[in-house]
């Protein structure tokens, strides 16, 4: 009796799960559609459709394939990318308000960005595919150093110590990637601060290429794992109790919540507060069980960045703003929300 | 006033060596600012620097050169530094929260989005009224974080006050930002973010003087109530003080000093942080020296970061608030460490 009860409220909440990510993934084709049409040259929805089966015209075609598509492609991996490294870390840290660039972890990766466009003669095509690589470097070192500088024998990691300590180091690192931009020669100088600002337009295939890799490989691998991040989430002495190896998963999932990050970064810049909200959003709609969580925080990222990247993109026509301006706009309030909830 | 009589605590003041501070502070202060004078693209000798200034001849380019440029400039880092640095104190002192600081707890940026929208709505706009608007900015980013920071659950403790802090902020940058590329001044507003006092005229510095030195002498008059605010409200309630007249003057001051810094060089954080710490654990717990100290100290502070700034990689200037910054966060680090039974 009591299992089948179990089994049906499983079933049901297998159903709502899969509703919600049908309405995510409808809203997300939408928003698609819409910012196909959004930008300087209009594209209508049927024009879309006629181009992306190929009868447009030469225009058409060159502004959907080479302008508008990559820049929404990348701005819907990038989301889905830091809101599942954001609902890692919320999973791990068992702290509400972890989010990558918060945490510093973004701007960690930024750093790394810098240093190596600074050092790397500007040539084409191979620093794209090398970018996410040295993010994720940065990304790590950045990590290991806010974990051990937060951690505390016995206590292990406090949830407000982590974010202070997070909000320092990212202060610290700002200030010296403020140093390192002014050394760069102008037109690094010009890459390093569109960046910088948080930015999808320098968007084409290469990056989405650069970054395709990394999701393709944690997404899955974090799938896996869902299971162990429900069991880390219930704390330490319970997880333990469950045959748990907490120290060796926790650091495996990091390095992975990290690597999503580290990736998104690379390609979109620092963007804030996604890895906070898609993860919220996500739990309100399906509930904290990783296995759906982490694909409806996937797509509410993605969504979110997709819509942030068209309002940025129509607010000021003709002229746009760099979406980590739209996205601190709406994701900071929600934060101060939750800051007072909590 | 007069029930506030010394409070006998465990912990001492030192005057002797507050006012060793106060005096070897002002002497090293004056070398800085001769020092900030004579460093730069041009290297200039300092006999010069001291015809220039006490002798002054308009026909001479170095003479020029020290008149409208490098003396502003060191003369403004030295009151910006006392200013922030003084504002830290009066925070630190009146909220007992080690991590108070203007860049932190959002004054800084309220600021930057007043001045955002200044520029945008009212181009052109005279530096009085300017600096006017900076005042409201910071009492409108103060205002913002501190009353989120007590509506939460669960109260005011120093670190949800520094998280509201950080989300008040970004909110506030993201809006001045987005503000500056609507009406396209960013030009102008880049300026205020890095932080510099490279710009600096003697316009700048005949407004923001009176404000200063203002909030210095008030600061002053203050700090005997601050020094028992410090001991705790109910304490200081019960020692007959009128807590919420003291609490209402003190942020009066700190808007003033910490809009008038901002509005004329932009967000630079942390001096207000580190420097009354530094002040503390030297001159000890009472704010009559404290705040004086804390005043020469941050002069200091800024002078010579501004030097280093010139010197690290000439002929370019490093920004003087990432330098600042640099410095900063070790520090703050090392706070959120060792205060961990306030902060946990």
């Amino acid at each position: 009796m009591k299992s089948m009860q179990a089994g049906t409220m499983e079933h049901r909440r297998k159903i709502r799960a899969a509703q919600v990510m049908a309405v995510l993934g409808a809203l997300i084709l939408a928003a698609f559609l819409i910012s196909m049409n959004t930008g300087f040259i209009k594209l209508s929805p049927w024009d879309v459709m006629k181009t992306l089966v190929g009868a447009g015209t030469e225009k058409q075609e060159l502004v959907l394939f080479d302008f508008r598509l990559p820049r929404i492609v990348l701005s819907v991996l990038v989301g889905a990318g830091l809101a599942v490294s954001g609902a890692i870390l919320q999973g791990v840290s068992r702290n509400a308000l972890a989010d990558p660039g918060l945490l510093g972890i973004s701007a960690g990766a930024g750093l790394a960005v810098i240093l190596f466009i600074s050092f790397y003669p500007m040539t084409e095509g191979a620093p794209v595919y090398l970018l996410p690589l040295c993010a994720f470097a940065g990304a790590s070192l950045t990590a290991a150093v806010i974990y051990s500088l937060a951690f505390r024998k016995g206590q292990g990691v406090a949830p407000t110590r982590l974010i202070l300590v997070g909000i320092a180091v990212s202060a610290g690192i700002s200030a010296a990637m403020i140093v390192l931009t002014i050394k760069l020669n102008p037109e690094k100088f010009q890459f390093v601060s569109v960046w910088l600002a948080g930015s999808i337009w320098g968007a084409n295939w290469h990056f989405v290429m650069a970054l395709l890799p990394w999701l393709m490989i944690l997404l899955p691998y974090v799938m896996v794992k869902a299971r162990v991040l429900d069991i880390l989430r219930l704390g330490e002495p319970l997880a333990i109790g469950l045959g748990t190896s907490t120290e060796r998963e926790r650091i495996r999932l990091l390095a992975a919540a990290v690597g999503l990050a580290g990736a998104s970064v690379a390609v979109g810049g620092g963007i804030g507060f996604v890895g906070l909200i898609g993860p919220h959003l996500a739990r309100r709609l399906v509930g904290p069980h990783h296995q759906y969580l982490i694909p409806a925080s996937a797509l509410a990222g993605g969504l979110l960045l997709i819509v942030a990247d068209t309002l940025a993109r129509w607010i000021l026509q003709p002229s746009e703003i760099p979406v980590g301006i739209v996205v601190a706009i709406i994701g900071a309030p929600y934060f101060i929300y939750l800051l007072m909830k909590t | 006033m007069s029930a506030a009589s010394k409070p006998k605590t465990h912990m001492q003041t030192r005057p002797v060596l507050a006012l060793f501070i106060l005096l070897g502070g002002l002497i090293l202060l004056a070398l800085g600012l001769t020092l900030s004078i004579s460093v730069g693209a041009a290297d200039i000798h300092l006999l010069t620097v001291w015809e220039a200034v006490f002798h002054f001849q308009p026909d001479l380019t170095q003479h020029q050169i020290i008149q409208e440029l490098r003396l502003p400039r060191a003369l403004c880092g030295a009151m910006v530094g006392a200013g922030f640095a003084v504002a830290g104190a009066i925070m630190q002192g009146m909220t007992r929260n080690p991590l108070a600081d203007p860049g932190l707890l959002g004054v800084n940026a309220g600021s930057g989005f007043a001045l955002a929208l200044c520029f945008a709505l009212w181009p052109g706009l005279p530096f009085p009224y300017v600096i006017l608007f900076s005042f409201l900015g910071a009492g409108l980013g103060a205002g913002l974080v501190y009353g989120i920071g007590s509506l939460a659950k669960g109260g005011l403790t120093p670190v949800r006050l520094a998280l509201a802090g950080a989300a008040v902020s970004a909110l506030l940058v993201a809006l001045s930002e987005g503000v500056a590329i609507y009406y396209q001044v960013g030009q102008e507003l880049a300026f205020w973010y890095a932080g510099g006092v490279a710009g600096t005229t003697w316009l700048h510095i005949r407004i923001m003087f009176p404000w200063i030195v203002a909030g210095l002498i008030a600061a002053l008059m203050l700090s005997r109530s601050i020094t028992v605010l410090s001991l705790g409200e109910e304490m200081a309630a019960g020692l007959g003080q009128r807590t919420g007249r003291v609490k209402l003057a003190g942020a009066v001051i700190v808007l003033i000093l910490a809009g008038a810094a901002v509005s004329t060089v932009g967000m630079i954080g942390f001096i207000g942080l580190v420097i009354p710490h530094v002040a503390r654990f030297l001159v000890g717990v009472d704010y009559r020296w404290i705040i004086p100290c804390s005043a020469v100290l941050g002069s200091l502070l800024m002078v010579f970061a501004d030097i280093g700034a010139r010197m690290i990689n000439p002929p370019y200037e490093t920004p003087v608030g990432a330098l600042i910054s640099l410095i900063g966060v070790p520090f703050f680090l090392y706070l959120a460490r060792r205060e961990r039974r306030e902060l946990g």
